[in-house]
């Protein structure tokens, strides 16, 4: 799982998509998310920093995840 | 180190220069109270989902719709409207301020005369009276306002046999300049046909015509549809006065007065657009002040109103089931409640707030119920925060027509509270349970 290339994110969780023109509004966690994606981290390593920080079931947090993964595919911002 | 709580991840596309009818990425405000008391707490103690009516705002409504007529006009008087909601407490309140009650049906006249309201502070409506309903409502001195000629000749012939007075009016259908235009219901102004039934009640001493009566439609937006429909039901009792040197004691102007809801798919939101009591009260009492009724003569002013009293004064609380996104990315979240008991979803983009904080962020969602049915959507679209599952929201002005026109299907039906003037709380109609509802089954012998 790869953040497409040349997809900037800014600090303050815009997300811009050269190759679409798209440009797209991420909320702290979403962010927090990408950011671990684009640092070349797995699924499985994603998960254990985020149930360190955050007061959450393991259950809970897969669905959250798998389906914020597919909205990212969805709008073209990830590669398998 | 303390946790952080967790929200849902998110992204939402922007579309720059095409915001959505929502306009882009609108917060929504949580909504943690009604009437002052924790919406979660209530559903901890009496389940989910729940309505919750508020007794003060019926009060309020009821005193601001009299306030806007008194100060224009002399003579005032409601009739609640049995069928926008007809749960005993809700009419006790609108009887206890002074309404009389309006019924369409005979179960419905019977569930006043229940409530303690004499016949003669009952109108009468609607298309189905049977014999022996229009000779218990005459016998009892209902105002019984007929709709067609076969009710007027029904009702002259259940007078003569019966030995019977009836006090009437006629429903009036006219052309006020909007869309629809409902003409199924009453004798039409324009054809001549309405002046036809006058002659025929004037002519028959059995009947004693009191008053005129009109309903335009529901949710009127136009304050001056009323306008037009109070002229020319002040032009007919003008008639009758110069022709039979007869004053009716009323004109009835029915409800429809819209409720500040938004219409499903409206582009402005019902908060902006639904006129104000004040402005509908101006259309009717000037157009009948300025007719050629004399003024020592004035009919009193009857209101059948019945969504602007009371859908503000109903909520529906409920919870979230589940989360899923649908084969085109959009969010859909489903919850506990459905079109089965939320039956107005099918006409308002009901307004629905979470009870909890959630950062600003919202992104499309449909908004589902819990049946296994293709219709069964509270909102198609609207911009939403992601809600987790078991979380809990709230669904603002449900309180006209939900809870008679709710169908009792695949689900049973929730209990309703009211909070009074003290906030405190009363199950007003409890939840079904599966006993309720095979109570009038019969299973026969051989399926035993
Ligand atoms: C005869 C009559 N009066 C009053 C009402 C109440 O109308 P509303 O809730 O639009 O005020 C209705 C509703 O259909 C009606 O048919």
């Amino acid at each position: 799982m790869k953040v497409k290339e040349n997809i900037a994110i800014s600090d303050n969780g815009f997300v811009f998509n050269p190759t679409t023109g798209d440009s797209f509004t991420l909320n702290n966690t979403g962010k927090e998310i990408l950011l671990l994606i684009k640092g070349g981290k797995s699924m499985g390593e994603i998960k254990t920093t985020l149930l360190s920080s955050y007061d959450m079931d393991e259950t809970t947090l897969d669905r959250y995840l798998l389906d914020f993964v597919s909205e990212l595919r969805f709008n073209n911002l990830i590669d398998e | 180190m303390e946790k952080r709580v967790f929200e849902r991840p998110t992204i939402t596309k922007l579309s720059p220069g095409l915001p959505s009818k929502h306009g882009v990425g609108t917060a929504i405000a949580p909504m943690p109270f009604v009437e002052g008391l924790k919406v979660d707490e209530l559903i901890e103690k009496y389940g989910s989902p729940l309505f919750i009516l508020s007794e003060s705002v019926m009060r309020k409504n009821v005193e601001d719709v009299n306030r806007a007529f008194k100060v224009r006009y002399p003579k005032f008087q409601l009739a609640w409207s049995y069928k926008t909601n007809y749960l005993d407490a809700v009419c006790r309140v609108f009887h206890q301020e002074g309404s009389w009650a309006e019924v369409v049906s005979g179960f419905e006249y019977d569930k006043a005369r229940r409530n303690g309201i004499p016949g003669e502070h009952i109108i009468f409506n609607g298309p189905g009276k049977k014999a022996k309903e229009l000779a218990k409502a005459a016998s009892e001195g209902a105002y019984i306002h007929i709709d067609h000629f076969d009710e007027l000749y029904l009702l002259a012939d259940v007078c003569q046999k019966q030995n019977l007075e009836a006090r009437v009016a006629i429903r009036v259908n006219m052309d006020v300049g909007i869309y629809p235009k409902w003409d199924r219901f009453g004798f039409n102004y324009e054809n001549g046909e309405a002046w036809d039934a006058i002659n025929r009640i004037m002519a028959n001493p059995k009947l004693k015509l009191m008053g005129l009566h009109t309903h335009i439609g529901t949710y009127i937006m136009t304050a001056d549809a009323y306008k037009i429909a109070a002229t020319k039901l002040s032009d007919l009792a003008s008639n009758i006065a110069h022709k039979f040197n007869h004053n009716i004691a009323y004109i009835d102007m029915g409800g429809g007065f819209a409720s500040r809801n938004t219409l499903r798919g409206a582009y402005l939101s019902g908060e902006d657009t639904t006129p104000s009591f004040d402005e509908y009260a101006d259309a009717i009492t000037s157009a009948i002040i300025n007719s050629q009724i004399k003024p020592d003569k004035l009919p009193t002013i009857i209101l059948e109103t019945g969504r602007a009293l009371i859908d503000d004064a109903g909520h529906i609380a409920g919870t979230v089931i589940a989360n899923k996104r649908l084969s085109d990315g959009r969010r859909a979240t489903i919850i506990d409640v459905g079109v089965n008991m939320l039956f107005t979803s099918f006409w308002y983009d009901h307004k629905i707030n979470p009870t909890q904080n959630h950062s600003g962020l919202v992104e499309e969602t449909i908004i589902y119920g819990p049946l296994c049915m293709n219709i069964d959507v509270i909102r198609p679209s609207l911009m939403f925060p992601p809600l987790k599952v078991g979380e809990h929201f709230i669904i603002s002005r449900t309180g006209a027509y939900n809870n008679t026109q709710w169908m009792q299907f695949i689900t049973t039906r929730p209990n309703i509270i009211l909070i009074d003037k003290n906030r405190e709380t009363h199950i007003v109609r409890k939840a079904e349970t599966l006993d309720d509802i095979v109570a009038n089954e019969e299973i026969p012998e051989h399926l035993k």
